[in-house]
């Protein structure tokens, strides 16, 4: 970790404003106060202070100051991250990239974009649509997460499954390391030489470098979708449609799947027409040429009354497929209606493990007294449990919490992981220590000193510090299971 | 089928003990790739590693020991009616599914169906300390830790023994057609890039000899009205020509005496102009160039179109043949190769001089 800044903050304001904007040089607390944590509210901080650099070389000029007086830094896109990646150091920097905003280049025949990290993520898609193009990875705060972010995080969505997460579609980033040196890690062809930089760079929480630059791959818009929602009477049918309609060889465009609780909650919320007795229910878009779309949607239907759906309904024009996604598109503010505040989870399971999974958390939710909906990305086992609390209960949140943790610990004793894709960041930095052993931790620590020796790149996230392990493994119940898989429970 | 790990561990913390160096085998097929290795060091055999460790068709996932064969991996699957979609070259019967990673070769569909790399989802992998680590998982997505599994995609072995891998598999085609016709390689590039940009079911775009290949593949209704759409000729033995591709024994990689050059370059751009002869892949990613000619002298030409040359086979092999690497890069790869194999046991100056 980062040894004591030696600068003050007056002095740090004062050598960023001899070349950054001083209206962009934030260090009254009032300014600051919005920076003071991102999605993941529970966790908050004020920052020594908060720049907002216009170019590629005044990040390489902050850089460079913060790692000569061992300031630390925390890149910040929009702040719509769910494990407090961004959550500020108080004796550090927040660099937010907000300013650079621009879509530089969209090639159509290369089908590629070129994008400063502060784009958002639904801006490409919408800017690529003249060409018949979009984006693929589709996080559900798509409307305002910035790329920069989805690059740090290794952003998902809801087509994972067919279409990657952000590692499988970008083709280069351009980065400013600890050390204030432009690189660019990959090119415009694939697979190029050496070590997978760019592989390593995706997912790193900010750890490693600050991304100026991103170029990602855009995808032609499929010629049709159509989704079909089937309703079951048990979690156990609904998980085990899952298998049958991937082993069937159809890869949806999307597979969702939401329990009781979320499926009532949705639809009072958008009326969608879900079957509200149904325990489980399942949306499965089905997207490609129309021949293909129609061959594959006979099938999933099939598939489906086949494994027991109670009801089967598909979308036959653009208006009812809306309709079936909104339900789910709006379940997290659906279910916050029913409940004063709720607590998002993101762990994933081999999805075998779904109906198991989801009984077991019933169990626990009865252990600690707070109710707990479900709504996940079926496809890749992706779950998104939401722990309804009320804040204002004194020890409300800090059950919600073990509550959430004993969620996570299950993921990985039935051989799954603690983050999809939330990322580690502050809120799970626990948990790493149940899924990774120490000789795995610490290798980790040494990948992070190979890019930034002096450890100014967002300290104390993303990978715990040993010493905090042994503790958090020896506390009763929680065993390391990493020999495990299999054996988890028979 | 048989786990030695503890043996492999064993032999990495004598080496490491008596300061000597590995080359890591597994089947031995790809012993042309990379620069020359070193021979005072020992040879790790991973080859007898194999096996498959855990397969559950119904998650597309695949955990195998990383000595097995992709022809008994790609056996076991078809069963299942999967596959490796990334269609990873078999230079002969004991290719390796660790090699292929090592070395982050994929076919043909590479550019829709994604690489090796893509499809890993997590590794175990023996350190230059003979510590036996997992990184990633078996699941779909996975973002705890940093992605230490798709690093080892290309890096040569230069940093671990990957013993077990993760990987997704897909299922096969249900249908699958070749539309074939005559076309100039000055015309080709925009062709195939035009033709990839059109929401159709393209798996496959290649060119050689005077001839574009366009795969179609997935559901039959949708390869079969494509092809009704588009030009060409349907092809009588499309799956035999796109095996030759996917194993380099097409004609155009035939003998060792010209040079294999490998560009991976900007999809869209403009073939070099070089003395020799092109074999255009990926739609125009991936550029086989057979001429003769040093690295440097190359660089620029891959530059230009933005991506980067290699040596692939053949040619001068105690020099670099991998693209030129910044210093901030080489600084940053050392220091990982470092973290790793503080020792500098695996596979050294395999992938780069300074490596």
């Amino acid at each position: 970790m980062t040894t004591k800044p030696k600068v003050s903050k007056a002095e740090l304001a004062e050598q960023f404003r001899a070349f950054i904007d001083p209206d962009y040089v934030i260090t009254d607390d009032e300014t600051m106060k919005p920076y003071e944590c991102d999605g993941m509210s529970m966790y908050c901080e004020m920052p020594l202070l908060v720049v907002l650099p216009e170019t590629v070389e005044q990040v390489q000029r902050v850089m460079r100051i913060c790692n000569e007086n061992a300031v630390p830094v925390v890149a910040r896109g929009a702040g719509t991250g769910l494990s407090a990646g961004a959550m500020p150091n108080k004796e550090g920097v927040v660099l937010s990239l907000a300013k650079f905003n621009r879509i530089v280049e969209i090639d159509p025949l290369a089908r590629t974009a070129r994008l400063q990290p502060g784009v958002r993520n639904l801006a490409i898609s919408e800017e690529a649509a003249q060409y018949g193009l979009y984006y693929g990875p589709d996080p559900s705060s798509q409307i305002a997460c910035t790329i920069g972010g989805n690059v740090a995080e290794n952003s998902g969505g809801v087509h994972c499954l067919k279409y990657g997460l952000t590692v499988h579609n970008i083709l280069s980033v351009e980065m400013v390391t600890a050390e204030g040196d432009v690189v660019t890690v990959g090119s415009d062809g694939l697979d190029g030489c050496g070590m997978d930089l760019l592989a390593l760079m995706t997912g790193s929480e900010g750890l490693l470098g600050v991304v100026t630059e991103v170029k990602v791959k855009l995808l032609p818009k499929p010629e049709v979708a159509q989704v079909v929602m089937a309703g079951f009477d048990d979690v156990q049918k609904g998980g085990d449609a899952v298998g049958g309609i991937i082993s069937h060889g159809i890869i949806p465009g999307g597979l969702e799947m939401m329990d009781g609780h979320a499926i009532i909650a949705a639809d009072d919320f958008a009326q969608a027409g879900y079957p509200r007795d149904a325990k489980a229910l399942l949306l499965c878009e089905v997207d490609g040429t129309e021949e293909e779309v129609h061959e594959h949607i006979a099938q999933a239907e099939e598939v489906f009354r086949k494994l027991g759906a109670t009801s089967v309904r598909t979308s036959q024009s653009e208006e009812e497929r809306a309709l079936l996604w909104k339900g789910r598109k709006s379940a997290f503010p659906a279910v916050g209606r029913i409940s004063p505040d709720y607590y998002c989870m993101d762990g994933t399971i081999p999805r075998r493990e779904i109906a198991y999974v989801l009984t077991e958390m019933e169990k626990m939710s009865e252990e600690f007294g707070l109710r707990v909906a479900n709504v996940f990305h079926a496809g890749d086992g992706n779950l998104h449990p939401l722990i309804l609390f009320d804040a204002n209960v004194p020890g409300e949140f800090e059950r919600t919490e073990a509550f959430g943790s004993r969620i996570l610990e299950m993921c990985v004793e039935v051989g799954g992981c603690i983050t999809g894709e939330h990322g580690v960041g502050v809120e799970k930095i626990r948990q790493m220590a149940v899924q990774f052993n120490d000789e795995e931790l610490q290798q980790f620590h040494d990948v992070k000193a190979a890019f930034d020796p002096a450890g100014i790149l967002n300290p104390g996230k993303g990978v715990p510090a040993l010493r905090f392990c042994q503790e958090y493994r020896s506390l009763e119940h929680k065993q390391h299971t990493h020999e495990h898989t299999e054996a988890a429970h028979g | 089928m048989a786990d030695i790990s503890q043996q492999l561990k064993e032999q990495v913390l004598q080496a490491r003990e008596s300061g000597h160096k590995l080359n890591i085998v597994g089947g031995g097929t790809k012993a042309f790739m990379g620069r020359e290795a070193d021979t005072d060091a020992g040879t790790l055999n991973v080859g007898e590693h194999t096996g498959i460790v855990d397969y559950h068709p119904v998650e597309l996932v695949l955990t195998v020991r990383a000595g097995t064969p992709l022809s008994e991996i790609e056996a076991t699957l078809a069963e299942e009616g999967q596959c490796l979609h990334f269609e990873p070259p078999h230079f002969g019967a004991a290719s390796t599914i660790g090699g292929t990673l090592a070395c982050n070769l994929s076919g043909p569909g590479r550019p829709w169906a994604g690489s090796v790399r893509d499809q890993v989802l997590g590794i175990r992998l023996l350190n230059g300390k003979g510590e036996h680590l997992r990184f990633g998982g078996q699941v779909m997505k996975n973002v705890a830790g940093y992605d230490v599994s798709r690093l080892q995609a290309g890096a040569l072995g230069t940093l671990g023994v990957i013993t077990e891998i993760s990987m997704k598999v897909m299922p096969k085609p249900a249908a699958s057609l070749t539309l074939v016709q005559e076309m100039g390689m000055d015309e080709v590039v925009h062709y195939m890039n035009s033709r990839a940009a059109e929401p159709k079911p393209i798996t496959a775009a290649c060119w050689v000899d005077g001839k574009v290949y366009l795969r179609l593949a997935g559901a039959k209704s949708g390869v079969e009205a494509t092809a009704e759409k588009w030009s060409g000729e349907v092809m009588e033995e499309g799956d035999h020509f796109w095996r030759q591709v996917q194993d380099m024994r097409h004609e155009f990689f035939a003998g060792n005496d010209v040079p294999l050059w490998r560009f991976s370059v900007g999809s869209t751009a403009a073939t070099p102009k070089l003395e020799g002869n092109w074999f255009i892949d990926w739609a125009g990613s991936q550029r086989w160039f057979r001429g003769a000619g040093e690295l440097k002298d190359l660089e620029p030409a891959a530059r230009a179109a933005g991506g980067q040359v290699s040596l692939f086979r053949g040619g001068d092999r105690t020099g670099e043949v991998m693209h030129h690497q910044p210093e901030a890069l080489k600084g940053i790869q050392r220091r990982i190769k470092n973290a790793f194999d503080p020792d500098n046991i695996f596979n050294p100056g395999r992938l780069y001089s300074w490596l």
